[in-house]
C-alpha cells in the first residue's frame, strides 16, 4: 500500500516537472510533436528506472559503509552519466530498432535534472531499494503524463493567433502553469 | 580589458542566460519563491561558474577531447559539494530553503554550457570574466523574479522569513499565495521573458525561441526510421 502511495504521489501530486521544475529543459526543449515528446518520455523512463536502483544500491552498499555519504552528489553524477553511455551502447548493439527510435534522446538525458533529483531525493527521504525504484518509476511516469499533455497542446497552439510577444517561448510557460494549476486537483488525494 | 568588460555585457545583457538564452530553467523558477532565495541561488551558482570555468580554462590543453564531458562534470561537481558545505556551515537557513536545488548546480545547463562554449576554447582570465558574467545575469534575472513573486504572493519585499523590509500584508494587501506557488513561477517568467521580446522587437532585435533539441531534420530522420 505505501509503495502505491509512492507511486502516486511521485507521478501526479507532486508532478516532477510541474510542481518541482525538475527536467524542465527536455519539457521544453522536446515537446514540439508528440511522437518525439512520447519517445522522450521512454527513454526517461528506463534511464531513472535503472538509475534510481543503482544509486540506491551504491549509496547503501558502498557510500555508507565507507562513510563517504558527502561525495554523493559527485558519484551519483558519474554513475549517471556512465550509465546513459552503457544503456546507449547495449541498446545499440542488442536492440538496434529501440535504438533507432530512442537513440537521440539518451545523450540529452544525463544533463536532465530529474534523474539526479531523484538520485538525491531517494536519498534524503531513506528509502530502501524497493522504494527507490518505485519512486524513480512513479516520477518517470508523471514525466512522461506531462510532456505527451504539453505536446498535444503545443501543436495546436502553432495555429492559434497568439499575440507577437507571447509567441515562442511566454505561451509555452503560460501553458504549462495552467497545467500546474491543474495538477493540483491531486493534491487532496492523499 | 576591453575584453573583460565585453564579456560581462556579454553575460548581463546580451545573452543573458535566463531572459534570452532561457538556459538553467529548474532553479530559475524553483528557487524564486522570494528576493533573498534569488540572490542566494545566484550567487552560489556564480562562483561555482568562475572557479570552474577558471580551472576548465587552465586545463584545456591537458584534457583529453574524449573525456571532455566526465572531467567537466567532475570539476563541477567538486565545487558544489564544496559550496554546498560552505553554506550548510554559515548560512544553515539560506541552505534549508533552498535544499535539493543547491547540489543540482551540477546540472545547471548554464555552468557546463559555458565550460564547453567558451572556458574549453579560451585563456584564464576572459573565462573568469566570462563566468562572472553570466553568473551576475543569471542573478539578476533570478533575483528579480523572486522579488516580484515576493511582492504579489507574500506581500512583502527583501524578507527574511522572520522579518521585512517592507511588509504590505499587515497594511491591508492580501497576498495572491498562488504566486509563490508552482504556477506562479511559470506566469511570472512568461511575463518577463514577452516584456523581454516586446523591448527586443521595437530595438529590431530577435525574440527568444524555445530551444529546440531534436531540430526538424533530426526530426524528419527519426520519422524515416519508424517508417522503415
Amino acid at each position: 500500500m505505501s509503495l502505491l502511495v509512492i507511486a502516486i504521489s511521485a507521478a501526479l501530486v507532486n508532478n516532477v516537472v510541474l510542481s518541482q521544475f525538475l527536467g524542465l529543459c527536455p519539457f521544453l526543449g522536446v515537446s514540439k510533436k508528440i511522437n518525439t515528446a512520447a519517445g522522450m518520455g521512454g527513454a526517461v523512463i528506463g534511464v531513472i528506472s535503472i538509475s534510481s536502483i543503482i544509486c540506491s544500491l551504491i549509496y547503501d552498499f558502498i557510500l555508507t559503509p565507507l562513510d563517504l555519504t558527502y561525495l554523493n552528489t559527485i558519484v551519483f553524477i558519474l554513475v549517471i552519466a556512465t550509465l546513459v553511455q552503457f544503456v546507449e551502447m547495449v541498446l545499440k548493439k542488442c536492440m538496434p530498432p529501440l535504438y533507432e527510435a530512442l537513440g537521440v534522446y539518451l545523450p540529452l538525458i544525463t544533463t536532465n535534472c530529474a534523474v539526479l533529483g531523484i538520485a538525491l531525493t531517494n536519498v534524503q527521504n531513506s528509502y530502501n531499494l524497493i522504494e527507490s525504484f518505485v519512486s524513480g518509476l512513479g516520477t518517470a511516469i508523471g514525466f512522461t503524463i506531462a510532456i505527451v499533455i504539453i505536446a498535444g497542446i503545443r501543436e495546436r497552439i502553432e495555429d492559434n493567433d497568439v499575440p507577437e510577444s507571447f509567441k515562442g517561448m511566454p505561451i509555452v510557460l503560460l501553458t504549462a502553469g495552467l497545467m500546474s494549476i491543474a495538477f493540483f486537483g491531486f493534491s487532496g488525494i492523499f | 580589458m576591453n575584453k573583460c568588460i565585453e564579456r560581462l555585457y556579454n553575460g548581463l545583457i546580451k545573452e543573458n542566460p535566463t531572459l534570452v538564452l532561457t538556459l538553467g530553467m529548474c532553479p530559475t523558477l524553483a528557487v524564486t519563491t522570494s528576493a533573498i532565495n534569488g540572490i542566494g541561488m545566484g550567487l552560489s551558482s556564480t562562483v561555482v561558474l568562475v572557479l570552474s570555468n577558471l580551472i576548465i580554462s587552465l586545463l584545456r590543453k591537458v584534457i583529453p577531447d574524449g573525456v571532455r564531458m566526465p572531467a567537466f562534470i567532475v570539476i563541477v561537481a567538486s565545487f558544489v559539494t564544496m559550496v554546498q558545505f560552505l553554506m550548510q556551515g554559515f548560512l544553515p537557513s539560506l541552505y534549508d530553503s533552498l535544499g535539493i536545488y543547491i547540489p543540482l548546480i551540477v546540472v545547471n545547463c548554464i555552468i557546463l554550457g559555458r565550460a564547453e562554449s567558451y572556458a574549453s576554447k579560451n585563456p584564464a582570465i576572459p573565462s573568469v570574466f566570462d563566468g562572472l558574467g553570466m553568473g551576475l545575469g543569471f542573478t539578476a534575472a533570478i533575483t528579480i523574479l523572486g522579488a516580484v513573486r515576493e511582492l504579489i504572493g507574500g506581500g512583502t519585499i527583501l524578507s527574511t522569513g522572520s522579518s521585512a523590509l517592507v511588509d504590505f500584508s499587515t497594511m491591508g494587501y492580501t497576498p495572491a499565495s498562488i504566486f509563490i506557488l508552482a504556477p506562479g513561477a511559470f506566469f511570472v517568467l512568461a511575463m518577463c521573458v514577452a516584456l523581454m521580446n516586446r523591448i527586443k522587437r521595437k530595438h529590431g532585435m530577435k525574440q527568444a525561441e524555445v530551444p529546440d533539441y531534436i531540430g526538424d531534420d533530426k526530426e524528419t530522420a527519426l520519422d524515416g526510421a519508424e517508417t522503415n
